[in-house]
């Protein structure tokens, strides 16, 4: 699995890119194969805020819908239109095209609790 | 209640070789998928896929008496079944509900073959021994088996089957025709093959001893592979089943449901003269039923329909969804529920709820997907 070294994770298979005071966030690599053929995804609406840990973005598969979290407490700024026409770009690009949303982030302390690329393989060995 | 463990198919370990993802259904630990769903549901639409069908139950009821006696048990039907032919039929309880829906060969004249649903092979075996017929002699007993775990079974599906079959069986063999069931050597091993399926593609279901399971399976593979064949888990097998508005017991189908409901009438013969959910399928169908299974499509943009999402017509909620899915050949959202009567006509629309937010879908003729001529 493609976990790249530039990204911090989340235990529930989120990764996270720094962008300044903002984070861009999608599946990873393991998320997206576990899930396979997503068909549909439900994104979060611009300007509204989440807290950690709370029901962000709906993934769907063709067998079943996947909660995608909040990894940190923010406010989302964008989202990837993209999606709705193509969601299969999660699959084909989880890192890249596949982005969900970006999110300004409330507390730039509460990254800190975020995995590292060689503990979130450690999660997946 | 405590559950017995998952049962495994004698294929399990052929599922884990092939990275299959393995979840519980009805009792069993069966493949959800292999490589992933479209690509196994359009691998059954265009060219032939492999089912492990073996959670599958096989009863046998054979001896004097055995047709008449199962006629007053199922409800279409088997006066007019000729040997070597299969017919889907109902298992119902005493209120007319569904017990099991099944189909039933007749492999000899006073022997038929029973291929039930996994989750039901016990209560099936319980119901018809509590209704099996006294007799003087055991020379004339009537007898009803569970076979299941003696027998394997696969499904083979898709409009390459033909191909595969002659491959497996010789050239010279001729398939079954439709719905007709035959006895086949394979390498020594006695297979019995008949043409039937749950996809609404051309196909076989093929019948084996399980100790044959592992041989024949990977045989069909390899036999499959110049024909783009792919094993196929159960995620395939409800898209695709879904696309042509079969029912799937434990969700469309029930003890709480009666076949009337369910728009399956053609398959229960109410000018027999004594089966078991007569009465009631009388009046049902009399009176009209209280309520129709209908199948939809959603209507524009909208997350795929999952079952027990809630269902509004005019703004009020009239049911819940017992099927429902992304169909692969589609691409569009479909399901199925059981609307209150007057149910809608095809066209019509209705309102899914899907958290928490209402999608319009339109009430379609079944099937939802019809192949191109």
């Amino acid at each position: 699995m493609n976990v790249p070294d530039d990204l911090l994770y989340t235990e529930s298979h989120e990764w996270v890119r720094r962008e300044g005071d903002k984070i861009r966030v999608g599946i990873t690599d393991h998320a997206q194969a576990e899930l396979t053929d997503v068909v549909f995804v439900d994104l979060p609406k611009s300007g509204a805020s989440y807290e950690k840990g709370s029901t962000i973005a709906v993934v769907e598969s063709v067998k079943a819908a996947s909660d995608i979290y909040a990894p940190v407490k923010g406010t989302v700024v964008e989202t990837n239109k993209e999606l709705e026409s193509n969601p299969a770009l999660i699959n084909t690009d989880p890192y890249g095209a596949g982005w969900i949303y970006v999110l300004e982030v409330a507390n730039a302390e509460e990254l800190k609790g975020l995995k590292e690329a060689a503990a979130y393989r450690g999660l997946l060995a | 209640m405590s559950h017995p463990a998952e049962k495994r198919t004698p294929l399990y370990d052929e599922h884990l070789r092939l990275g299959g993802r393995i979840i519980p259904f009805g009792g069993w630990l069966m493949p959800v998928q292999y490589s992933s769903i479209r690509e196994e549901h359009e691998a059954v639409r265009n060219r032939v896929g492999v089912f492990d069908i073996s959670h599958m139950g096989e009863l046998v009821v054979s001896g004097p008496g055995a047709r008449e006696w199962l006629n007053t048990m199922l409800t279409n039907n088997l006066e007019r079944l000729e040997v070597g032919v299969g017919q889907y039929t109902f298992l119902l309880n005493d209120k007319a509900g569904v017990i099991d829906d099944l189909i039933v060969y007749r492999i000899e004249e006073e022997k038929f073959f029973l291929v039930v649903n996994a989750a039901r092979i016990e209560e099936d075996f319980a119901w018809l021994s509590s209704h099996q017929p006294g007799s003087a002699s055991p020379a004339t007993a009537l007898r009803i088996e569970d076979q299941s775990d003696s027998y394997g079974g696969l499904a083979i599906q898709g409009p390459k089957v033909g191909e595969l079959f002659a491959a497996l069986f010789g050239a010279e063999k001729e398939m079954p025709a439709r719905n007709r069931i035959g006895s086949f050597e394979f390498e020594g091993t006695a297979i019995l093959v008949a043409r039937t399926g749950y996809t609404g593609e051309d196909g076989i279901e093929i019948f084996f001893p399980s100790s044959a399971a592992t041989k024949i399976w990977k045989e069909v593979l390899q036999k499959g592979e110049s024909l783009g064949i792919r094993p196929c888990g159960l995620g395939a097998r409800d898209t695709l089943r879904l696309e042509m508005c079969y029912p799937l017991n434990g969700s469309d189908l029930s003890p709480g449901h009666n076949p009337i409901e369910a728009g399956l009438g053609f398959f229960v013969d109410l000018r027999k003269p004594n089966f078991i959910g007569r009465e009631q399928l009388l009046r049902e169908k009399e009176q009209g039923p209280s309520r129709r299974l209908v199948a939809f499509k959603m209507k524009g943009k909208a997350p795929p329909p999952r079952p027990h999402y809630r269902i509004f017509r005019d703004g009020v909620a009239v049911g819940e969804l017992t099927s429902g899915t992304l169909s692969p050949s589609l691409n569009e959202g479909i399901g199925m529920a059981y609307l209150p009567s007057p149910p809608p006509k095809p066209g019509e629309e209705i309102e899914i709820e899907i958290r928490g937010q209402k999608f319009p879908a339109v009430i379609e003729k079944k099937p939802l997907y019809k192949k191109r001529p």
